[in-house]
């Protein structure tokens, strides 16, 4: 594999494990009323997967390799920027009621 | 400069920049510049990611520059389509929206194990047995949340049920293991590629089966849990690729996804494993208990004058009401009630709408500010001290019989404590029972009258009668 970095075995087990705890830390405290949001955002950043989808579609040699991976970048652009969007449009909405009143 | 380096740089930008957004997402305040941050994280690595071009072209493959072309076609399609369907959905159908997003990334996670499968690039056991427990997750989160948003937008209507289900199940997931671990034991990964196919066809063939006999009600913990699936598969694709963006995004998600699972189950009082493999919603044999009373019709005018001389009035919106569209209109009616020196909460059942938090999304649609919004646990101790309690569209979650009747499907389930206000007036298109098919004897008690019609035109006419009532007392 022609990537720099190189993590096997127990460093990719620390890096998923710290991952696994800051993602428990950051949902634990959130309130009932960000849930939907919250799990819309992080249905976002799992989009990432675009770029794991783009490594392996440039990497293809075979026309099959070559059509899974396009397949595979489609799917990946819509889950990052559908994920954004809907995100971006729920919390926009969320305000308090001081400013109105005043 | 090494491309090399600039990718890895940019994916330590981006680990940073979404841990960074999440947190920020995480409160009501900092939520909106939350989303943003983590958008400039992904716009980052997404470009970056363009530069493994030269790695492609120093390693020989001839089809580097088409790759580099396709992949780009590939984005921008994918990236319109999605950014067009999302700005357009309507906050009622959002859920399933992130079904839909959902599904396709644990797709996209599912189809890079298969490049790797089928070129035969993974090799070692370890990076083997990785990619295919992904490959697994990835592909049952694709099909079972295609299932999910196909039920939640009413393309599947039945909850598809046979008896011994969990038994076929069981051995298509036990027939697609065995694929799998054949694939790695035996053959070490070079596998001939119809046994891979077979492999993908089982996996998303138990997603299919797992989803379709999950009721509607409990979708929401179901989408979640997908969430959480597809942010696995995704981390583990990650460790194949040796892609650490991948891997902390993906983990991260994977465990805060889970972790909303498991507080929206508690939340209905139930737990993952009891929504995914019980009989939720099938009723028909449950044993109803006699109600006694009968149900009382108010008019839509005389309830809003009552509430109007109110002196606190708890609101309890459900789906019924975003259906209707008529948040706006009760906003408008909430504000007049304000306006006459009344103090009005709205209470939120953790799974009103759905998606738990769905119905405070709707509110704030409507420019509910959110903090007249309560959670269940923060306001069930103050209807005793309301006049008036107003349920709108809700039925399951204000069933008192999940407090009193053993043997009622959502017996255990928390609800919002409606029935203990002096009053309680329902706004209810007809008769009708709630998505769990449970009849409801909140409707049938001494201090309960239902107004019926659409909530929108109920509303209309609730703000009517405070109007003419207001210009007439000049």
């Amino acid at each position: 594999m022609d990537v720099t970095t190189s993590i096997t075995g127990f460093v990719a087990l620390y890096i998923f494990m710290l991952a696994a705890f800051t993602g428990y830390e950051i949902i634990g405290r959130v309130p009932a009323i960000l849930h939907t949001p919250l799990m819309s955002g992080s249905n976002f950043v799992h989009g990432i997967v675009v770029v794991g989808a783009i490594y392996a579609l440039m990497n293809a040699t075979t026309p099959l390799e070559e059509g899974i991976g396009f397949v595979g970048v489609l799917f990946g652009a819509a889950n990052a920027a559908g994920g954004y969007v809907v995100t971006e449009r729920m919390l926009e909405m969320f305000k308090p009621s001081d400013k109105k009143k005043a | 400069m090494n491309p090399n380096l600039i990718i890895d740089a940019s994916y330590f930008a981006a680990a940073f920049l979404f841990i960074y957004g999440l947190k920020r997402m995480s409160s009501p305040v900092t939520a909106r510049s939350g989303i943003v941050v983590a958008g400039w994280g992904m716009a980052v690595a997404t470009l970056a990611s363009f530069l493994y071009y030269f790695g492609a072209t120093k390693s020989g493959n001839p089809q580097a520059t088409r790759n580099l072309i396709l992949a780009a076609v590939a984005l921008v399609i994918g990236l319109a389509w999605a950014w067009r369907s999302g700005k357009k959905v309507a906050m009622t159908a959002m859920p399933q929206m992130v079904a839909i997003y959902n599904g396709l990334g644990g797709g996209a996670a599912a189809l890079i194990a298969a490049v790797e499968l089928l070129g035969a690039k993974a090799d070692g056991y370890v990076e083997l047995v990785v990619t295919f427990v992904g490959a697994l997750i990835g592909s049952i989160s694709f099909s079972g949340s295609v299932i999910a948003w196909a039920k939640l937008d009413g393309r599947i209507n039945k909850t598809w049920r046979v008896k011994g289900q969990q038994l076929i199940n069981g051995t298509v997931m036990l027939i697609t293991v065995v694929i799998g671990a054949y694939i790695v034991g035996v053959a070490h990964g070079n596998a001939p590629p119809l046994l891979v196919i077979a492999f993908f066809v089982g996996a998303l063939t138990f997603g299919v089966l797992m989803t379709m006999p999950i009721g509607g009600a409990d979708m929401p913990v179901v989408i979640s849990l997908y969430n959480a699936f597809t942010g696995l598969a995704v981390g583990m694709e990650g460790f194949v690729l040796q892609n650490p963006a991948l891997m902390i995004a993906g983990m991260v998600v994977g465990s805060a996804g889970t972790l909303l699972t498991l507080l929206m189950a508690k939340a209905m009082n139930r737990s993952v494993s009891n929504v995914i493999f019980s009989n939720f919603g099938v009723s028909g044999d449950e044993q109803q208990g006699e109600i006694k009373g009968s149900q009382k019709p108010a008019d839509a005018g005389d309830a809003a004058i009552n509430m109007r001389y109110a002196s606190k009035v708890i609101i309890a919106p459900g789906y019924g009401l975003a259906v209707a569209q008529a948040q706006h209109k009760l906003y408008e009616f909430v504000k007049l009630l304000q306006d006459a020196g009344v103090e009005v909460k709205f209470a939120i059942h953790p799974v009103a709408g759905r998606m738990p938090g769905h119905m405070n999304v709707l509110l704030a649609e409507a420019g509910v500010p959110y903090d007249l919004i309560f959670d269940m646990e923060d306001i069930n101790g103050e209807f005793k001290e309301a006049d008036v309690a107003v349920v709108i569209g809700a039925n399951d979650t204000v069933n008192p019989a999940a407090r009193t009747n053993k043997s009622s499907p959502i017996y255990g389930m928390p609800i919002l404590n409606v029935d203990q206000a002096k009053q309680v007036y329902v706004v209810k298109r007809g008769q009708g029972k709630g998505y769990s098919g449970v009849e409801n004897e909140l409707f049938f008690a001494d201090n309960t009258n239902l107004v019926y019609g659409d909530a929108q035109k109920v509303m209309v006419s609730m703000i009517q009668a405070i109007k003419s009532l207001e210009g007439g007392g000049h």
